[in-house]
């Protein structure tokens, strides 16, 4: 073979070697740590697994923040203004965390349909809403007042 | 009346791209050489009339004229007056008019710094950057119009500019960060002027390679810029967050780090010809993804703008074309220029070309990641999220791969070398890499594998360039001599290497050795935290120019003795009511001290605390500016003006000669 096909050949070896090693590494990694998006609704309904981390969305309905004297624990429902979910979350909110205020938590739902948060995601200026929210919204048929449409 | 000017130039400067796109492209296709001398003066003029625009925009924000829509909703009268000033790019429709002066400034840069290129591909060259300024200024004109008024029925006053972005670290990190992507199409341009013209020579590579050097440099710091500026003010303590709009800024830097690699071997050897023209339509286009991603708001980000399917839309056909075009154009004329030149397996070219395939595979995987939400959205799949764990585990592996080849790369010959010459120059540096890996993870119990890693790592790279650096100064019959023969580039890469010893050792010390807590505290409480002793004297109101907060202070003794008094803030921004948290941070080049506050907890005065002992995570950012550094310093090698001082003798001449 000609020298330089000789190196092509090997070159097209080592990068199919190279990248399917890669896709090998970016489908192990993918498998664990995609977390898929229910709203409320969905929750209530029983179609979100129980145990496997997930993020539920909406609006952090209005009087539902209650914290803990001794600890750091915060509850609040989250609403697509059908259904809504508790929500625990220990630690500090995002400073644009409030009722009334759309909010998405990733975490783990457990067996009473309490979804214990490790992150909570709140909007981040006044004109912004996480795709996610608007999306949950849309499909219950309300705004975000929790005017139906 | 300012506004009107302002939106007046910018109409101007479309209509002068208009011409820049169309007119020297034909004069170089019908090498009619009056309508392609016409390119710099028109660059020119883009580059005043886009000023002027800004100057007008900037003025309304200075001058308060809420009559400007963008005014009103994004700016106020407390707002100190350089935050008014960098509010004109705290908001989308600002910061695209601050994206075509970058453009129109990088034009008329190289419409006024290359005297050394023929006419001909100069012409090409600012015809490219012309049809990229007619996308983006038709953008901004179109679907996002910065001039347009509230009239009648101005309001006395603005909404105010997001707290988040009132901040010294965002004045600078957009313009610094544009300077990179848009950088990047000067790159792209060269690569389509050299497709068109079917010649792509090692003259071609030494003009393009400065350009994308600083380019690549200032994405570098702007990139360092944001994660720093996340870091001391979302309040989270977090310096990469994998967030959709990050990627969209790291996938640029990762292809134009292929890209500056590739170049390196297509201006030496003439090798990678086709390869590197890909590379430069790659970053450019991620470039604008990245823009897309951003402006559409179709992933969920803390950049999100406040959204407009139209802008979107408009983006993504604008990327279509780029993309499109630009790869047809590849397909019909790379085989004209691809290089027949052939290397050994032992050899420096391997080595870059090693470089390549990690970092176009690291970028695939990011672009993979970052789009994933999108392709299962778009199949009905369901709304997923793809996590942080997801791109350590594919991204860290990569770059760890890279360190070896930066320790042969530098000592390794050009075409062809041998690999027991390779041994003998990897002894040292292994030997002393795995003494290092070894004993340094001893000083912090428990004793840590990854920080073994990263310092057996870094140490390599460190020790091998030392040796290299070494062995050159002793080249010389003295040491000055030998100094005096190291070449800019070479001292740029040192550095750069170096730099990015520093953010691999950075990077893994922090996330392994970091501690962080959450806590309730009450005024004259103590927290214990790595042999620090954070007490919490009390709480106090400050007021500030545009905001009242609550500032606790903490005292933190080491060993009985002070070392600083911090003071957090929890501020409530008069204008928007909002309510921002403000770190206060001890900084130190071993370790950074950080506390947050959340919110008042319980009646007896107490707060949620957020303490946190950050080992060494300042070398990532010291890291990714001599990175920086060791670009700009590469470009100052006198090869590249070497040309240029020859091109003015003979523009000299040709004076004298008439």
């Amino acid at each position: 073979m000609h020298p330089i096909r000789k190196q092509r050949l090997y070159l097209v070896l080592f990068i199919a070697l190279f990248s399917s090693a890669a896709v090998g590494l970016v489908t192990y990694a993918l498998r664990g740590n995609i977390n898929l998006f229910y709203p409320p609704a969905e929750v209530v309904a029983g179609n979100a697994p129980i145990g496997q981390a997930i993020r539920v969305g909406g609006m952090v309905v209005e009087n539902s923040v209650q914290r803990a004297d001794d600890s750091l624990e915060i509850r609040f429902e989250v609403t697509d203004f059908k259904e809504s979910v508790a929500v625990v979350y220990v630690g500090i909110l995002p400073d644009l965390f409030g009722e009334g205020q759309g909010a998405v938590a990733s975490g783990v739902l457990n067996d009473d349909g309490v979804l214990q948060a490790t992150e909570i995601l709140a909007k981040h200026d006044e004109n912004y809403m996480p795709p996610e929210v608007a999306h949950a919204l849309e499909s219950s048929g309300y705004d975000y007042k929790g005017n139906a449409k | 009346m300012i506004p009107e000017i302002g939106h007046f130039a910018l109409i101007l400067a479309f209509c002068l791209s208009i011409i820049l796109a169309t007119v020297p492209a034909w004069g170089a296709w019908r090498g009619n050489s009056v309508a392609m001398a016409l390119a710099p003066s028109l660059s020119v003029g883009i580059l005043v009339f886009v000023t002027i625009s800004f100057g007008c925009l900037a003025t309304a924000f200075l001058q308060d004229d809420f009559s400007v829509a963008l005014v009103a909703s994004h700016s106020n009268t407390l707002l100190p007056a350089i935050y008014k000033f960098s509010a004109v790019w705290g908001n989308h429709e600002g910061s695209l008019v601050l994206w075509a002066l970058i453009l129109a400034m990088w034009t008329a840069a190289v419409a006024l710094f290359s005297p050394q290129l023929p006419l001909l591909v100069l012409s090409r060259v600012l015809s490219v950057m012309g049809v990229i300024a007619v996308g983006f200024l038709s953008f901004s004109l179109i679907t996002s119009n910065p001039f347009a008024r509230l009239l009648p029925g101005a309001p006395a006053d603005g909404n105010d500019l997001n707290p988040l972005l009132q901040d010294p670290g965002l004045i600078i990190h957009p313009p610094l960060l544009y300077m990179g992507y848009v950088g990047f199409s000067v790159a792209f341009a060269f690569a389509i002027a050299a497709l068109l013209g079917g010649r792509l020579d090692a003259s071609w590579a030494r003009w393009s390679r400065p350009w994308t050097n600083i380019a690549w440099a200032f994405l570098t710091l702007g990139i360092m810029l944001g994660s720093w500026w996340a870091y001391y003010e979302l309040g989270w303590g977090g310096w990469w967050f994998w967030d959709p709009v990050e990627n969209a800024s790291f996938m640029p830097w990762l292809a134009g780090t292929a890209l500056i690699h590739s170049l390196a071997a297509t201006e030496k050897r003439g090798l990678f010809k086709s390869w590197t023209v890909l590379l430069a339509i790659f970053a450019f286009s991620l470039s604008l993804l990245g823009t897309f991603l951003v402006r559409s708001g179709v992933l969920t980000s803390v950049h999100a703008f406040a959204t407009d399917p139209d802008r979107g839309l408009f983006i993504l056909v604008f990327l279509g074309l780029v993309v499109g075009g630009s790869l047809t154009l590849y397909a019909v004329r790379a085989p004209a220029v691809s290089s027949r030149v052939s290397f050994a397996w032992v050899s420096r070219e391997s080595l870059l070309l090693f470089n390549n395939v990690v970092f176009l595979v690291a970028t695939l995987t990011v672009l993979f990641g970052t789009l994933f939400p999108l392709i299962v959205d778009a199949l009905g799949m369901g709304k997923v999220s793809v996590g942080p764990p997801y791109f350590n585990a594919v991204f860290v592996p990569l770059m760890a791969l890279l360190v070896p080849g930066m320790v042969l790369g530098p000592v390794s010959r050009w075409k062809r070398d041998n690999a027991a010459r390779w041994r003998g120059e990897l002894l040292i540096p292994t030997a002393v890499a795995v003494l290092c890996g070894i004993t340094f993870p001893l000083v912090h119990a428990p004793y840590n594998v990854w920080v073994a890693l990263a310092v057996l790592l870094s140490s390599w790279l460190l020790v091998g360039l030392a040796k290299d650096f070494w062995g050159r100064l002793r080249s010389g019959s003295n040491t000055a001599a030998g100094l005096r023969r190291l070449t800019p580039g070479y001292c740029g890469m040192v550095i750069a290497h170096l730099g990015f010893a520093a953010c691999v050792i950075g990077v893994v010390a922090t996330s392994q050795y970091s501690i962080e807590h959450d806590l309730k505290m009450e005024p004259g409480d103590s927290r214990e935290l790595a042999g620090y002793t954070f007490r919490f004297l009390d709480v106090g109101q400050v007021r500030g120019p545009n905001f009242i907060a609550d500032e606790a202070r903490f005292e933190v003794m080491q060993n009985g003795v002070q070392v600083a008094l911090l003071n957090p803030q929890k501020r409530r921004y008069l204008a928007s009511g909002s309510v921002m948290t403000e770190a206060a941070i001890d900084d130190g080049m071993f370790r950074d001290l950080f506390v947050a506050m959340g919110e008042p907890v319980g009646d007896n005065g107490a707060w949620a605390i957020r303490l946190h002992y950050k080992p060494m995570v300042r070398w990532m950012w010291l890291g990714a500016i001599m990175m920086a550094v060791g670009a700009f310093t590469a470009t100052l090698d006198k090869r590249y003006r070497r040309e240029r001082q020859t091109a003015d003798e003979r523009i000299g001449a040709a004076a004298h000669g008439v």
